[in-house]
């Protein structure tokens, strides 16, 4: 079975994110980058599928990302998975999920595949959309939020849990499929030493946009960021009190009318 | 510093650091206030490789150099420097004691098994007149048919109780000092091995320290160490590394102290002001920093010097007097930062104070370090400017 992982390279969960002062981006200065927590639950949940099916399984991983990547790359290989595609090229510059997913379907396409995970969403941006177009432009099933996991015996079908609100849904899908990855869907492995050591031998295929095929970067602009802005400050908690509930509420309404101007 | 490690380097410092967060920590939190060894931590630690670091492939570690273990050494010991004891003595004294002197049947019987850490490893050279001064030792190893016959009694040995390797040395000879001591791979089921009483130490209350009883004890002649006499040349290359070890030790306590204080002097405001924004407080804080670095650095070179096959026996005193002094002077400003709270066990600098305590005083106390390094630096100055 071969098995894809999709890798997203993203800033700390625990960096202090400052935007820029042009406003085009956050300051990177200082910045600890790490993978997409999501996507180590997929690479996890990958390497559980190639030891369950074992045979010639192979995981590989799937990156786009600037150079620096690379580390990141190399610690999916030394949890396990056995090579890497890094898709590196200077003009993609921060490509819209549209775009992204044009050229990961296209690297991914040339791989083949048999089944796919990624993260439910990149903790960066938070747009949750690469992978549902993904599988529009490949033409397989999608099921999003997998927090439960089960390949079927004969390897042709998932069954799966999907958190929704309130409960769990169930869900069954025909492989090829790509399943976005929840928290809890399973523990991820450390790297283990003798992991490190043998991921310096794995093969980390680097492709330009040229080397896939494409003469610019595809996909026009389907959706542009104008500016980032930081998070208005914090405005203070006011309470409003009074003996009796109701003047409490019409004093409430008073001030939403008149002095925040929203009603 | 990123740019001083390699890719692998930072993979497996990032690894430890982890582990040490996710899985050592609750453990680490238990077990000191209980006094309890966090057994099962060990094998998971053997999982990922790191109870055989510096043991070659063909005998189940990562073959991989000091550095890489002065590294996870930090980490392990930023959130629980019992643990990091233990994995320290196992590493850098017994691993490598018997991967440098043991013969091939020793290294293929034991090496797989302490890398894998399905056994752990304790190091015995203390004795109830023999601390400091280790020649004056008494343990008497006597040779009968193809065994030794062990007597004697081993202190304050680390792990002692737990462990599946111990390395033990004897007198083999009563009249030469120095060149009368041997070492030898023990195991507890050896007959008239017995453990005798448990320390209760004022810190590194998760690591065990016990006393060791030979009576008669029966040690197959193949488990001497290189050969006979070649026990006090045994003990002081392996300290060399040890040191350096216990170096790493201190930076990672020296480290989580310094976090704490700067996070409690950042929160606690008197008259008015956080704490931080005193001069006195901002002062100890810098002070303590760059005493941090500075410790960090010596571990490094320290660690690249033994890598590199250089002699580093100054160096490896220097670092671990330096650091583990760096270490007592930071816990004890960072626990005055806190104020009566960081006298309090509500705090984890309250441990951090007692476990560093420790540092200056195992695997040579720091006046030991200066008499080592003053004599190697006298041999410099005697081949530099002879007299
Ligand atoms: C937590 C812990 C774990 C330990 N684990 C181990 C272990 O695993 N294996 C093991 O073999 N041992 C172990 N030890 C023992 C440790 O190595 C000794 O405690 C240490 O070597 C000091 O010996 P001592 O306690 O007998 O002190 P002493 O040697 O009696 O020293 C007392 C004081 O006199 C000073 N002193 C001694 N000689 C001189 C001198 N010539 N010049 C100046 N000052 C001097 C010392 O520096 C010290 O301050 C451990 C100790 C502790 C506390
Ligand atoms: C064992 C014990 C027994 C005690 N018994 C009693 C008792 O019986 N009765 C009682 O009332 N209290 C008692 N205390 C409380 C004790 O008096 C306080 O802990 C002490 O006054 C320090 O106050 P704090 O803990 O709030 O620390 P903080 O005042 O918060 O100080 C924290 C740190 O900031 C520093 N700092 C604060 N202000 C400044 C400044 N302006 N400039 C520079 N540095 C500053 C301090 O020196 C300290 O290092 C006891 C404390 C202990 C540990």
């Amino acid at each position: 079975m071969k098995i894809l992982v999709l890798l997203k390279r993203v800033p700390d969960t625990e960096a202090r994110i400052l935007i820029n002062q042009e406003g085009t981006g956050i300051n990177e200065q200082g910045v600890k980058f790490v993978i997409n927590t999501y996507d180590e639950y997929g690479i996890e949940q990958g390497l559980r599928i190639r030891e369950q099916v074992g045979g010639d399984s192979k995981v590989t991983v799937v990156c786009m990302g600037p150079g620096e990547a690379t580390e990141l790359i190399r610690t999916a290989l030394a949890m396990g998975a056995d090579d890497a595609v890094h898709i590196c090229d200077p003009a993609l510059g921060k490509p819209d999920p549209f775009t992204s997913a044009i050229i990961l379907a296209k690297a991914i396409t040339d791989e083949g595949f048999d089944i796919i995970f990624c993260g439910k969403q990149a903790i960066d941006d938070d747009m949750a959309q690469v992978q549902s177009i993904l599988a529009e432009m490949l033409d397989i099933p999608q099921v999003n939020v997998v927090a439960v996991f089960e390949l079927s015996d004969d390897g042709t079908k998932a069954t799966v849990r999907r958190r929704i609100e309130g409960g769990d849904e169930k869900v069954e899908a025909r492989l090829p499929a790509i399943f976005s990855c929840e928290k809890g869907l399973n523990e991820p492995r450390y790297a283990s030493l003798p992991g490190i050591m043998k991921a310096k031998k794995k093969e980390i295929r680097t492709k330009t946009l040229a080397d896939l095929g494409f003469g610019e970067v595809p996909g026009g602009t389907r959706s542009r960021v104008l500016k980032w802005l930081p998070l208005p400050k914090g405005a203070e908690c006011r309470m409003v009190e009074a003996e009796e509930m109701k003047d409490a509420v019409a004093e409430l309404a008073r001030l939403l009318r008149e002095e925040a101007k929203v009603i | 510093m990123q740019f001083l490690l390699t890719e692998e380097e930072r993979l497996l410092r990032k690894t430890a650091r982890d582990f040490a967060r996710k899985d050592l920590a609750p453990v680490a939190a238990e077990c000191n206030e209980k006094g309890e060894f966090p057994q099962g931590i060990f094998k998971k630690l053997g999982e990922l490789g790191f109870m055989g670091i510096t043991v070659p492939e063909q005998y189940g570690g990562v073959n991989l150099g000091y550095f890489c273990l002065a590294l996870a050494l930090e980490e392990i010991s930023s959130v629980c420097a019992s643990t990091a004891v233990t994995v320290s003595v196992h590493n850098s004294l017994v691993n490598l004691a018997i991967l440098k002197y043991g013969s091939e049947e020793l290294k293929e019987k034991y090496l797989p098994e302490l890398a894998a850490a399905d056994m752990l490893g304790a190091f015995a050279l203390t004795e109830p007149d023999a601390g400091s001064d280790v020649t004056a030792m008494r343990l008497s190893a006597v040779k009968r048919g193809d065994e030794y016959i062990l007597n004697g009694t081993k202190i304050f040995i680390s792990t002692g109780d737990r462990a599946g390797v111990i390395i033990v040395f004897g007198r083999t000879d009563l009249n030469e000092r120095t060149k009368g001591i041997s070492a030898f791979v023990v195991e507890p089921s050896f007959p008239g091995f017995s453990v005798g009483k448990s320390e209760d130490k004022m810190g590194l209350k998760a690591s065990t320290t016990v006393e060791l009883v030979f009576e008669d004890c029966r040690v197959p002649a193949a488990n001497l160490l290189g050969e006979e006499g070649m026990g006090m040349c045994i003990a002081l290359d392996s300290l060399d590394g040890g040191r350096v070890g216990i170096a790493a030790q201190s930076i990672g306590i020296a480290r989580a102290a310094l976090d704490e204080a700067v996070i409690f002097a950042r929160e606690r405001k008197q008259f008015g002001k956080r704490i931080i924004d005193f001069q006195a407080t901002g002062f100890k804080i810098a002070d303590m920093a760059t005493d941090l670095e500075a410790a960090r650095l010596m571990v490094y070179l320290t660690a690249k010097l033994r890598d590199a096959g250089e002699p580093y026996t100054k160096e490896a005193a220097m670092t671990k007097l330096f650091a583990t002094r760096a270490v007592n002077r930071i816990v004890y400003d960072a626990l005055q930062i806190h104020g009566g709270a960081g006298y309090t066990k509500e705090f984890l600098i309250e441990r951090l104070f007692r476990d560093a305590r420790a540092l200056e005083i195992y695997e040579g106390t720091s006046e030991i370090q200066r008499i080592v390094i003053m004599k190697k630096l006298l041999e410099e100055y005697d081949q530099m400017f002879p007299s």
